[in-house]
């Protein structure tokens, strides 16, 4: 038997929450992250998508002005949920050479990569200043955790898009397993809410365009769904060998029973329409996890709003699960909080660890005429759990065909 | 063309827009990195900002004989003169 992994601290900064408590109060309320920018920008580049759900507290509300100064707003986010993740976990006097981070992006410093050529073209390289190149580099996050934490096992960045978060976990529980760790600080991040990415991922038509009504445009399974709506944040989650936890009498929220990913090896961005590699990951992880299909309760679904994007995943699900898909209440909470890109993994697998702790499920918001091609248990108010095992599980798919999906159970 | 006093006082605004230490601990005797514990990263940055508020052009080899807070101040008044 492979070392059993628990998790024990969890951190958010999101559109719904600035800290775990606030964001998870709204998940199970129902709320929408999505807000029109104010920022000159939009008008400024006549942007065809003109809202976005950007973070509920800035982080420069929270660190110091000298942190925030040398971080870009990806890495601030970072560290702010790493540090709840870890003031909740109770870890105190630990081996830091047993400590690690796997921490995620999507695409990283994006924000001071732009400033710094704007700098360039206006003022000369004179003025593109020294700290931009550890504020742009991927990396950044995880490098920045690290040092925070003083966590010396290694800081470790998956980047595989919109999948990353959730592969941020597949590595970190690779990590105890493997013996090279026995704490990890895992989470994703993302701080992408520019006019560039803006406009491109609208080029990409993959952006709703409800402008007049953003708190009503992220709507998975909605058949009026017309793209995502981009959010930006960070979650993070301490997970921990369980012999760990047990020695220092921690409190455990959960365990991440099991990991998958795959990849498609279809097309760079467009889902497998019959959703092969989503399916093998699914059944990879179950079987990661030792449990059977028909064990799954809850499912945190990908679901990111998108015409194209909701009906693989349900295909995926109902080859997985079988005639067992219809007893799976599946919530899609990027209805709430947006799509956080490489951090929206993380922020729903806070969500599902918090969902199996507390055997209540966060909702589904703007789903008013449900896709008849996608039947599925959607949570739409809040509903609970009745005793028994949980078994859970959070999807996260990306472009260039990355699949990653992880397991929950209780404990 | 600012005093000394002036172009310590931008000086001390700018080390601490940098690195968050108190205006009035940027004296003219200090060191950067033994006093101010300056890394050279943030010394590039407040270099590249002192050229920009005070007007003058700091080049990268003179960086490494500006040791203390005066030396600072020496060069970018002679530089604005």
């Amino acid at each position: 038997m492979p070392r059993k992994v628990v998790i024990t601290g969890l951190g958010a900064t999101t559109p719904i929450g600035g800290d775990v408590p606030t964001m998870w109060a709204n998940a199970l309320k129902g709320v929408s992250g999505a807000r029109t920018i104010e920022a000159d920008w939009v008008k400024e580049y006549d942007l065809p998508v003109t809202f976005a759900a950007q973070v509920s507290t800035p982080a420069s509300e929270v660190l110091t002005r000298v942190e925030a100064k040398r971080m870009d707003p990806s890495t601030q986010f970072a560290v702010v949920a790493a540090r709840e993740a870890w003031r909740d976990s109770g870890l105190e006097d630990i081996d830091h050479d047993r400590l690690a981070v796997s921490f995620a992006t999507g695409i990283g410093g994006v924000w001071t990569l732009l400033d710094a050529w704007d700098t360039l073209k206006a003022k000369g390289h004179r003025r593109v200043l020294p700290m931009t190149v550890p504020m742009l580099m991927p990396n950044g996050p995880a490098a920045a955790v690290s040092l925070d934490l003083g966590a010396r096992a290694g800081a470790h960045t998956p980047v595989s898009a919109c999948a990353s978060g959730t592969e941020a976990l597949h590595q970190g529980l690779e990590l105890i397993r493997s013996g090279k760790a026995d704490v990890v600080m895992c989470g994703g991040a993302e701080a992408a809410i520019h006019p560039m990415p803006i406009a491109a991922f609208a080029s990409m038509h993959a952006l709703s365009r409800r402008n007049d009504e953003p708190e009503r445009a992220s709507r998975p399974y909605d058949v009026d769904r017309d793209g995502f709506v981009m959010g930006e944040g960070a979650g993070a989650l301490v997970i921990e060998a369980e012999e760990h936890a047990l020695a220092r009498g921690a409190r455990i929220y959960g365990e991440l029973a099991g990991t998958s990913v795959t990849a498609d090896a279809y097309h760079i961005t467009a889902p497998d329409p019959g959703g092969l590699g989503a399916t093998r990951a699914l059944k990879a992880a179950l079987f990661d996890a030792r449990v059977q299909p028909s064990d799954v309760v809850h499912v945190n679904a990908h679901a990111t709003s998108t015409p194209v994007g909701d009906k693989p995943e349900y295909v995926a699900l109902k080859t997985a699960l079988g005639k067992h898909v219809d007893n799976v209440a599946v919530s899609a909470t990027k209805s709430q909080t947006g799509h956080l890109l490489g951090a929206s993994g993380a922020v729903e697998a806070v969500m599902t660890v918090l969902a199996v702790y507390e055997r209540t499920l966060p909702v589904t918001i703007n789903l008013e005429n449900q896709d008849p091609e996608i039947p599925l248990d959607v949570v739409t108010s809040e509903r609970t759990l009745p005793a028994g095992d949980i078994v859970a599980l959070s999807n996260s798919f990306g472009f260039g065909g990355h699949n990653a999906v992880i397991v929950i159970k209780n404990v | 063309m600012a005093s000394n006093e002036e172009i310590l006082a931008g000086l001390a605004e700018i080390v601490n827009e940098e690195t968050g230490l108190a205006p009035e601990s940027v004296e003219m005797d200090k060191s950067f990195t033994d006093d101010l514990d300056i890394d050279s990263i943030s010394m590039m940055t407040i270099v590249v900002n002192a050229e920009e508020k005070f007007g003058v052009r700091i080049p990268d080899e003179e960086v490494k004989n500006l040791k203390t807070v005066g030396d600072a101040v020496s060069f970018i008044a002679s530089a604005q003169a």
